[in-house]
């Protein structure tokens, strides 16, 4: 079992393994999301008060959770890092941060889009739970820019870890927002008392695009954790080989 | 056509879907490009590191 963790941890290793995923994760997730999309689109019918703009539920919802388990991945990665001083567990951290940046950002956007025809607004500033998703998108930009201004990398490790764990509070927070306080936002649909709260034609649909959305996700995030790795790596051999064989200067 | 209409809400629920459409596709877009940047930086720092040993 440890031997196992430690030739996954090994970064040659988890470059290779993570190589061989990231297709079959990008092709899973294009595969639900493409009839997600159709389903969601032509084949469930219009809710009954909101008629047609429910649809965008299809969008905003796999958003809005992956904007939520980005975070979670990050603060966890982040404080095995800072625990364990595990290099790969930082380059999780690292890699996720800029996908749940996106994923804040457009699950901002369409709920505003959903906002504007449903409440009459595109924004309401002090409601509770588009308000703590907004100050997501700024822990994401933060976290970020923290990253970029430390020159070393381990610094940089180590600091922007303790700014992702503070940052986790928020993640509670934006989940139990439309219960504790009253929102715009409408109350849980999926994860509630008494089961979802919604017809399995409605349903079905939203299950393959909040799984797709999770594939790709996942690619992206394997993508990335790549990246980070040839870069913490630069100065190892199998990098430097690898760098001047890809770039034709070998 | 009735069906692409989407009620009175076309707008609104097309430009979400685009705009789903669009992030993901920067997010791969950028992924790569970072990816790239990356070792094509490596592999110019140990050109520069051999013409100097």
């Amino acid at each position: 079992m440890w031997t196992f963790f430690h030739k996954l941890a090994s970064p040659p290793h988890f470059y290779d393994l993570a190589a061989k995923f990231i297709p079959w994760l990008a092709s899973a997730g294009v595969l639900l999301c493409a009839w997600g999309v159709y389903a969601g689109l032509f084949l469930a019918p219009p809710d009954y008060q909101q008629g047609d703009a429910f649809r965008i539920i299809y969008v905003h919802v796999p958003a809005a959770y992956l904007s939520l388990m980005a975070y979670s991945i990050m603060a966890v990665a982040a404080g095995i890092g800072l625990i364990w001083r595990m290099k790969l567990a930082h380059a999780v951290a690292a890699g996720a941060a800029p996908l749940g940046a996106w994923f804040t950002f457009l699950a901002l956007a369409t709920g505003s889009i959903w906002g504007r025809p449903m409440w009459g607004t595109w924004w309401e500033w002090g409601d509770p739970r588009l308000t703590s998703e907004l100050i997501l998108l700024f822990l994401y930009l933060g976290y970020m820019a923290l990253r970029a201004a430390i020159d070393d990398g381990a610094k940089a490790d180590r600091a922007s870890a303790v700014l992702a764990l503070v940052g986790a509070v928020n993640v509670p927070i934006i989940h139990f927002s439309v219960e504790w306080w009253s929102s715009l936002h409408q109350g849980p649909t999926l994860i509630r008392e008494g089961g979802p709260a919604i017809e399995a034609n409605m349903l079905y649909p939203l299950l393959a695009m909040i799984f797709g959305f999770t594939f790709l996700f996942g690619a992206l995030l394997l993508m990335r954790v790549r990246t980070e790795v040839l870069f913490r790596e630069r100065r190892a051999k199998w990098v430097q080989r690898l760098a001047a064989e890809a770039t034709g200067t070998a | 056509m009735e069906m692409l209409a989407m009620g009175k809400y076309g707008g609104y629920v097309w430009s979400s879907f685009a705009l789903a459409l669009i992030v993901l596709v920067a997010c791969v877009v950028q992924a790569r490009r970072r990816h790239r940047a990356v070792i094509r930086e490596i592999a110019k720092r140990s050109k520069l590191m051999e013409s100097v040993e």
